[in-house]
């Protein structure tokens, strides 16, 4: 049973058709690549798998349960991780924050732990602290732990994203442009991060990516997207040699 | 103006602020998440001070018929806690009434919300109790010391104490707590935060609640220290605070708290040099003054733009 399968899927928004008949598999611990030209669909799919919008046409089944018409926060407790574009960090708040942050569901106390101070409430907070310093500590971000992430370098914010994410502890994660504006240095930093990631949680990734190098080393399939349709399906050497990609991202030759 | 009277006067604004400051914590929370003002709060604070009129009124009769034998200042401390318990309650069915319908239509249909369950909490008020004037049981017996030519009332130490007690709890639950957290996270988006497992629906009713409790803090603690209740107390005082929020910063909830405590100041050292006459009109045109040179108010961020997809 694949671990995500989107079947058919096909979205409007008010009559403008952004995705058209979308299909996806991806197995367990498989990193699978997006790519295609600005304003393609790409995030919209990620949007509509993710439960932000809910897909006019079409199945999406996670671990074969279908997810669709779901929120968000559903489907994100069934394993779903994601990071954004823009990141969404959250302002003034530190690094540590954001990961302890993302441990709410394992908090269990309740109000009176919150009001009066219960020993169960210091105990699962000493857990949670402890397992987001693992986290940050393996995306090597640890030393960061307690300044606020407006203060940060932009690939360290990068990090605590992903750290925010991993902390759900997802079984597929999605990451949008996760290098977008990054340094030649920090694009090779983030990529050992994903390598990382992916050995010692083994989740599998859908990536949005428009660095070639990051999608052709990392994933295994690739899709290309233009217009909302996927023109052009495979591994990286297949994608490279389509004439369809070239030309959805260059143009045709006469135009040039 | 002695030394004595100076300070005469910094106790006194200190017990205002402390109103001002309980007040104006519930806009600040609730403007932090929702981002709108809820225009009900002053007369939530109203409505507190009703409530804990009911319950120290309760709690005197079971005491005095000797029911059961509480010592007055535990009467004292739970009329505190069960009123900011009930009126908490009040401030979850507000926004679940109120405003959760309301939280993707234009934000003025909000804020306007907020005026009409004013303006039925007050009627209905009116309604249930008629137009006559409380007057809340006295809970504890005036005592006035003398510090160094400076007459200080119990109650008005009672009030400050109380006051600043319940904002370094609120702070520590804001800061400490995995609710708090979330409060502050969610003042940031409404995107990332539900997908950790933290549902609107369960944050802003408890913003609401906290609130509100606040609230009901301050219109007990103003039932002590001014014994006259009526339906329309917490308009001028929700009007002021709500003043104080926005000096705060919208959204900051310290610095909503240390703005309440300015506007007493402000209000308070206007009078002592000024005919109390002038006294709104002339700390008003101060805290105006204020906002031209700071729009932001003393700790608002200078964006206000939530992130939503």
């Amino acid at each position: 049973m694949p671990l995500l399968q989107v079947k058919n899927m096909t979205h409007f928004f008010s009559g403008l058709r952004a995705v058209h008949n979308y299909n996806l598999v991806i197995e367990p611990g498989e990193i699978h690549g997006l790519i295609g030209p600005n304003g393609a669909g790409k995030t919209t799919i990620f949007n509509l798998i993710t439960g932000v919008y809910t897909p006019t046409e079409g199945e999406i089944y996670l671990e074969g349960e279908s997810i669709v018409g779901m929120q968000p926060h559903e489907i994100a407790s069934r394993g779903l991780g994601r990071t954004f574009q823009n990141m969404k960090l959250w302002r003034h708040m530190t690094v540590l924050e954001h990961v302890m942050m993302a441990h709410y569901s394992k908090l269990t106390y309740g109000l009176v732990g919150a009001f009066f101070g219960t020993a169960k409430r210091y105990r699962e907070e000493a857990e949670i602290e402890k397992h987001s310093m693992e986290l940050l500590d393996l995306l090597g971000v640890a030393q960061f732990a307690d300044q606020n992430v407006l203060n940060l370098p932009y690939g360290v914010q990068r990090k605590v994203e992903m750290a925010r994410a991993l902390a759900v502890q997802p079984k597929i994660l999605f990451l949008d442009e996760p290098t977008v504006g990054m340094t030649p240095e920090e694009l090779v930093g983030m990529m050992e991060v994903f390598r990382t990631i992916h050995r010692e949680f083994g989740p599998a990734i859908f990536l949005i990516e428009h660095r070639m190098k990051v999608v052709m080393e990392l994933c295994e399939q690739i899709q290309t997207l233009n217009f909302g349709e996927v023109i052009a399906e495979g591994t990286p050497e297949e994608i490279q040699r389509n004439p369809k990609v070239i030309e959805a991202y260059l143009g045709k030759e006469e135009v040039e | 103006m002695t030394f004595t009277f100076f300070f005469q006067n910094v106790v006194n604004a200190l017990q205002w602020g402390s109103f001002y400051a309980l007040i104006a914590l519930g806009y600040a929370m609730v403007y932090s998440i929702l981002m709108l003002f809820n225009f009900a709060h002053g007369d939530i604070f109203m409505v507190g001070s009703y409530i804990g009129f009911g319950v120290a009124t309760g709690l005197l009769y079971l005491v005095t018929s000797g029911f059961i034998p509480l010592p007055h200042w535990l009467v004292l401390v739970l009329t505190i806690v069960i009123s900011m318990f009930l009126t908490s309650f009040v401030g979850v069915i507000v926004e679940r009434i109120g405003y959760r319908p309301l939280r993707n239509a234009p934000r003025a249909s909000a804020a306007i919300t907020g005026l009409m369950i004013g303006i039925i909490l007050e009627t209905g008020n009116l309604a249930l109790l008629g137009a006559r004037r409380l007057n809340f049981p006295s809970l504890i017996m005036s005592r006035t010391y003398e510090i160094g030519g400076v007459f200080v009332t119990n109650k008005k130490i009672l009030v400050v104490l109380v006051s600043i007690g319940l904002m370094l709890a609120l702070d520590q639950f804001v800061r400490k707590t995995k609710w708090g957290m979330a409060m502050r996270a969610m003042s940031y988006d409404f995107v990332v935060v539900p997908l950790m497992g933290v549902s609107i629906d369960v944050i802003a009713p408890l913003t609401f609640a906290i609130g509100s409790g606040l609230a009901a803090a301050g219109g007990v603690l103003y039932g002590i220290a001014y014994p006259i209740l009526d339906p329309y107390m917490g308009i001028l005082i929700g009007w002021k605070a709500f003043v104080a929020a926005i000096l705060g910063g919208r959204g900051s909830i310290m610095g909503a708290a240390l703005a309440g405590f300015l506007l007493g100041f402000i209000e308070i050292f206007v009078a002592m040099i000024f005919p109390s006459t002038l006294r709104d009109l002339i700390a008003f045109s101060i805290v105006l003054a204020i906002l031209t040179f700071r729009p932001y108010g003393f700790f608002g961020k200078p964006y206000s733009a939530k992130l939503r997809l």
